[in-house]
């Protein structure tokens, strides 16, 4: 490697191997951009707050949600014919979930969108599965010190995601409005709502 | 001995930098590099465990000053070598 990571010269090299493989006759540009759209239809962090919303006003879903979360999420049209399983993890008043994916990025991407940068960078991944309360500090998130922190490190068949606390107050709010108010960091654990 | 991508618990790797940047991409090459991983395990020229292998076999140098989604446009090309679908040194004789 040359060690230039410029986007410029990646841009280069990476139009280089597509045009070398249309050559081939091995793919094609057309093929690529559905591809590309496809990647990303349907993935929104609004699709988990949904599953958050409907935990949080239904009794009974909540504890299928738990107790197979692949299932319940496919209730709400989520996930179907996906081949990984879902745990869904809550937090309590004296429990707290983080996930992370220690040796990459495996991440729910259909319920949470795309994942922002510092999901795959090394300092996260390293960091906080040893010192968690401190990475979440760093967030914002301050936690009692009587809050136990459990931190779910994903792989190729198991993807997190987690259930926050609904907040005090809310009595009045339908899924709608509760849905609204779940955001992505909250659904990965570095945010409360 | 464990490979470079298997970070947990490590040191020395600095503050989060919690910038929050979901776009799905942040360069057009990017996107490409999507659409090349897709369409080449749509055609299965190599797997998604493949895949996964030569971007955690990477050298450790190379693997930590890569970004993302250069570590897998690395690992694309790696494969399609290894599979005989470009020839070592290919990519780089079309320069110019």
């Amino acid at each position: 490697m040359s060690g230039d990571h410029s986007d410029a010269t990646i841009a280069r090299r990476v139009r280089r191997l597509e045009t070398l493989l249309e050559d081939k006759g091995v793919l094609s540009g057309a093929r690529l951009d559905e591809i590309i759209d496809a990647s990303l239809t349907g993935a929104s962090p609004a699709n988990g707050a949904r599953v958050v919303a409907r935990a949080w006003t239904d009794a009974d879903f909540r504890a299928r949600l738990l107790a197979d979360g692949t299932a319940a999420v496919r209730e709400l049209g989520f996930m179907e014919g996906s081949y990984q399983r879902l745990r869904v993890v809550e937090n309590t008043d004296t429990t707290h979930n983080v996930i992370v994916c220690t040796l990459c990025s495996c991440y729910p991407l259909r319920l949470l969108g795309p994942s922002p940068s510092w999901y795959k960078s090394e300092a996260y991944r390293s960091r906080v599965v040893r010192e968690p309360r401190a990475v979440l500090a760093e967030f914002g998130l301050e936690l009692p010190a009587g809050t136990e922190i459990t931190v779910w490190d994903s792989s190729a068949e198991t993807r997190y995601m987690v259930l926050p606390r609904r907040p005090e107050d809310t009595d009045d709010l339908g899924e709608e409005q509760l849905a609204a108010l779940v955001t992505r960091n909250a659904l990965i654990g570095t945010a409360a709502v | 001995m464990a490979r470079i991508n298997d970070v947990g618990g490590t040191e020395g790797f600095g503050a989060v930098d919690i910038t929050d940047d979901a776009e799905p991409f942040h360069a057009d090459w990017e996107a490409r590099v999507v659409g090349l991983l897709g369409a080449l395990r749509a055609q299965g020229i190599f797997n998604t465990n493949e895949f996964r292998d030569a971007i955690e076999s990477m050298p450790p140098r190379e693997y930590l000053s890569a970004s993302y989604y250069e570590r897998w446009f690395e690992a694309i090309c790696t494969l399609l070598e290894r599979k005989g679908v470009i020839k070592p040194g290919e990519l780089d004789e079309l320069d110019g």
